[in-house]
């Protein structure tokens, strides 16, 4: 059932189209030679292009468009041969020259699409607008005097991607799987790093409601939301937001709102009349970007293996089901991981490793498969192989993991220090057995009456007579001999 | 001899020579521009030291047999290209205060080639005008004197009115100037000198302060054609730190002086004849045509169909882009700060106080065609017009190799004469503009004087690139007319 808000007099569809703001990942900005490295000291980052001195101009980086064009590859859109630069004037302390340089009647790359899987498993497609590429504004502090207003240009100058899809979101779930697979498909492509604290990452959602099958409403759109979860959460405030408004008679009128994370609402921010005349018009001091195709085919031949091929040849080579296959290829280093592992091993038991115990144990540490000190890949390995060949068993291979996380030693370590190597010795087995059934009598009874399903507490109390350190397998062989 | 009635090509053989030394030329330009600079308030600064050791620099390497092609050559920069660590003003307020840490692209040339810097000269706040008279810094007062009327302070026109005044007083061998709608050619025509306008893109626009990013052309401004190409040779060259910059060589432009021009086919723009235009200037016009036909050339009837939309087409673009290029004069980073409430307190004290009358009424004409709902109207028409005006240019190119029209309506006139209406102030562009918006080269030489004993010019317009063959007309033009008239007020003149 697709998502529909329940209003007074019948449900509400919602439309949604995004606005993403992605920082690129780049040595220099987007026209000046300044460097872009995130946290250095305050204005020790600025070109006198970039703090627009007179006479400065821009120049454009070609390092820049290429991870641009790289973005728009992935996202299987079109590639603009000729772009045009186009200034957006509106004056702010943060804004050196008055104007933004950004691309606005021809931008650099056009309609693209991203699939994205909901939870019943169905995909949907979700179209890209258009991506171009831009300057970013530098910071202004308010905060740092009670008087006056301090200013950062480090950022000011660096190069942003904007992609804008296309109105084709339904619901806050397919927003936060739009806004993660770009974030994903980005982060394979290694043009943008996604991280949405620092803001490498923003979102501007625009939110509309209607009744179903009708044409579109007015939409307002919420500026600058800075994680998936408060972009899902404004969408459901601005969307129920809009139906009290449409059901009380009123009008959703077009303007720009902030979400306010801590009250779960949106606010005004400007009304249509308040909004800005940036007076776009083509920068002069550009010329219009022209590209040769043969270096966007060198481009499209250096693409990586992008998330949604991972997956299906993950599923086909490896046998995964399509759930772990979307788990493991959600981050590249994760997919990495997993191949190095499973290379020689059964596929299903690492991802289910992968998945479960050492995710979790990952989760608690705060580390990731991207780099983990406590679980490297020959770690994780030796334990899969010591599953593999019966030294320990899935019960014990938790305990190890337990124990890796606590001390940071390597499972092989870890289980001969603590004495965790499973019982194969048959003989110890059928002791353990002799002993429970024969202390367990009644139930033996019980079974043998054809009560079966006793023949589960026949194997816990075997295991824990043994301490949870016999083979699983034997203990059952064992104990469907003794009990025929 | 009197050193400062030298040319450029003179003065840098008789270095070559050590007929004289740098430092001898230098201190006869600054003793001249002591003289006559409280009166004709061509430079904004004169920097005397730091000129005398860039004189003995090339001194030292005249004596070793080195020295670039302009070692040892006095010149007057426009206060509107930056220079390192000596302050640069675009004459406005707003960068009273500002002292540049950087050096444009044509200075850093002309400095690599041996140039000396004698100062900054005068301007139209952010070169907008053509008299000089909007200058923050007072008006520059043209050396020209009508003979009827001697008692007239008659303006030497502009934007480039510093330059062109202290090159024809011969404060200096030669000047740089900005030509966004005719800011070199009508005051090189209004003070008796020659001025070249290169092709777009042919000289660096970087550290240059903007006007109208995609009219501002760099150029020289000296007393010959040859002088003018000599520095153009140094000025011009591809820059990367310029995305409109071009790359194409540099030829030797003084060598195209001496080409000739057999056979060469100069057109005749039928829609420069205006009417109101005055017929000494209608008769300079025939005799630079019938000189040029002396000189084996033929002379063709053109065509340019959108000379008319010429002025308001200029009028919006030229204002659009300057409405955008000025708006980083904010009070935040540098430049004048008049503090406020709050920012947009900031903004309008700063900016209120900064920027003269003209400046203001351009940005606000410039943010007015930019804004909704009437840039279709204005600005992108405007566009498209000038996309028009080019292809004028494209078709007449198709025919001649050169044009000939006059530089200017009229020849320079009183301040206050025009001042009052900007319109008919606006009108003195109206031969000049289309050069700019096409981006052709075009070059200002004096051909004559009017009844009042002022210079006229004749501007040659060229091909994209084609500044040689423009040049080869000019140098005819300039030796047919002979032009010998000498400015009353000049370095040495009785009048001081």
């Amino acid at each position: 059932m697709s998502y529909h808000i329940e209003g007074r007099d019948g449900p509400w569809e919602i439309v949604v189209g995004m606005e993403v703001h992605a920082q690129i990942i780049s040595n220099a900005k987007l026209f000046s030679g300044a460097a872009t490295a995130f946290g250095a000291p305050p204005n020790s980052q600025v070109s006198l292009v970039d703090a627009a001195f007179p006479g400065m101009l821009p120049v454009i980086n070609r390092e820049c468009v290429a991870q641009a064009v790289l973005s728009g590859l992935g996202l299987n859109a079109a590639i603009n041969l000729r772009s045009r630069f186009d200034r957006k004037n509106y004056f702010y302390a943060d804004l050196p020259a008055g104007y933004q340089i950004s691309q606005y009647q021809e931008p650099l790359v056009g309609k693209g699409a991203l699939s994205i899987e909901l939870a019943d498993g169905s995909t949907r497609e979700i179209g890209i607008t258009r991506l171009h590429i831009e300057q970013d504004a530098g910071k202004s502090l308010h905060d740092q005097h009670p008087s006056k207003s301090y200013i950062d240009l480090n950022r000011a100058g660096v190069a942003l991607m904007e992609i804008v899809s296309e109105p084709d979101i339904r619901s806050p779930e397919e927003a936060g799987l739009y806004l993660r697979k770009l974030r994903t498909i980005l982060r394979y492509l290694g043009t943008c790093d996604g991280n949405m604290e620092e803001g490498s990452l923003r979102a501007d959602v625009n939110v509309s409601v209607r009744r179903p099958g009708e044409g579109l409403r007015t939409r307002c759109e919420v500026k600058n939301v800075n994680s998936v979860r408060f972009v899902m959460q404004a969408i459901e405030a601005e969307a129920h937001r809009q139906v009290e408004v449409w059901e009380a008679g009123g009008e959703v009128l077009q303007e720009t709102r902030l979400f306010d994370p801590a009250r779960g609402a949106t606010r005004s921010m400007r009304s249509k009349e308040e909004a800005h005349d940036y007076r776009y018009f083509p920068d002069p001091d550009l010329v219009p970007l022209t590209l040769d195709p043969a270096w966007i085919e060198e481009l499209r031949s250096a693409l990586p293996e992008l998330p949604d091929a991972k997956k299906a040849r993950f599923m086909a080579e490896y046998g995964l089901s399509a759930y772990d296959a979307s788990q493991l290829v959600a981050e590249a280093p994760t997919a990495d991981y997993f191949e190095t592992l499973a290379k020689g091993r059964r596929a299903k038991a690492v991802a289910n490793l992968m998945l479960g115990d050492i995710q979790a144990a990952l989760n608690r540490l705060g580390q990731s498969f991207a780099a983990t000190p406590t679980f490297p890949s020959e770690a994780v390995g030796a334990l899969l192989d010591m599953i593999e060949d019966g030294t320990i068993n899935g019960r014990i291979a938790k305990e190890v993991i337990e124990e890796m996380e606590a001390s940071g030693e390597g499972p092989r370590a870890v289980v001969a220090r603590k004495g965790l190597c499973q019982v194969t010795d048959t003989a110890a087995i059928e002791e353990a057995v002799t002993a429970v059934l024969a202390r367990e009598s009644a139930k033996v009874a019980e079974y043998r009456a054809g009560k079966e399903k006793l023949f589960g507490y026949f194997v816990g109390q075997v295991m824990k007579a043994m301490g949870g350190k016999g083979n699983p397998a034997l203990v059952n062989e064992t104990l469907k001999k003794r009990l025929a | 001899m009197n050193l400062t009635d030298l040319g450029l090509g003179p003065a840098r053989r008789a270095l070559g020579r050590r007929e004289f030394s740098a430092r001898e030329l230098t201190l006869a330009h600054l003793a001249a521009i002591e003289a006559l600079n409280p009166r004709l308030n061509a430079f904004l600064l004169v920097t005397a030291e730091e000129a005398l050791a860039a004189a003995e620099a090339a001194d030292a390497a005249l004596a070793r047999g080195e020295g670039g092609p302009l070692a040892g050559i006095p010149l007057a920069i426009k206060d509107i290209f930056c220079t390192k660590g000596v302050r640069t003003t675009a004459a406005s307020r707003i960068l009273e205060p500002f002292v540049p840490p950087y050096e444009s692209t044509v200075t850093a040339n002309l400095r690599r080639d041996g140039a000396i810097f004698l100062g900054k000269t005068n301007l139209d706040e952010f070169a907008m005008g053509s008299s000089t008279t909007n200058s923050a810094y007072g008006s520059t007062e043209n050396p020209w004197k009508r003979r009827q009327d001697p008692a007239a302070r008659l303006v030497p026109g502009g934007s480039s009115g510093g330059s062109a005044a202290a090159v024809a007083a011969r404060l200096a061998i030669g000047a740089t100037g900005t030509d966004t709608g005719g800011s070199i050619r009508q005051p090189a025509s209004f003070c008796g000198i020659t001025g070249l306008k290169p092709t777009y893109g042919r000289c660096s626009r970087y550290g240059v302060i903007a006007f109208a990013s995609s009219l501002d052309h760099p150029g020289p401004m000296a007393r010959s054609v040859e002088d003018c190409a000599i520095l153009l040779c140094s000025m011009a060259g591809h820059d990367s730190r310029d995305s409109t910059s071009v790359d194409v060589p540099v030829p030797d432009y003084a060598a195209a002086c001496n080409k000739g021009i057999r056979g060469l086919r100069i057109g005749v723009p039928r829609e420069y004849r205006v009417d109101g235009m005055p017929a000494e200037i209608e008769e300079m016009w025939r005799s630079g045509l019938a000189w040029l036909e002396d000189a084996g050339a033929t002379v063709h009837d053109v065509s340019l169909p959108h000379t008319k939309y010429g002025l308001p087409t200029y009028y919006i673009v030229a204002p659009a882009e300057a409405s955008s290029n000025l708006a980083r004069y904010d009070g935040v980073r540098y430049g004048l700060r008049v503090p406020g409430e709050d920012l947009i307190d900031l903004y309008e004290e700063t900016r209120g106080a900064g920027f003269g009358a003209e400046v203001k009424r351009r940005i606000l004409i410039g943010t007015y065609v930019l804004s909704a709902g009437y840039y279709d109207a204005y600005y992108l028409k405007a566009q498209k017009i000038r996309a028009l005006i080019l292809r004028d240019f494209t078709d007449a190119f198709a025919e001649v190799d050169a044009l000939l029209a006059p530089t200017a309506p009229s020849a320079a006139f009183a301040e206050g004469e025009k001042t009052e209406d900007p319109v008919t102030m606006y009108l003195n562009d109206v031969f000049t503009v289309p050069a700019d918006l096409a981006g052709v080269p075009a070059i200002s030489v004096p051909a004559g004087l009017d009844a009042d004993g002022l210079p006229l010019g004749l501007q040659v317009i060229g091909r994209p690139f084609g500044e040689e063959t423009m040049i080869a007309v000019a140098a005819q033009l300039e030796r047919a007319a002979s032009f010998t008239a000498l400015p009353a007020l000049r370095a040495g003149s009785p009048a001081i």
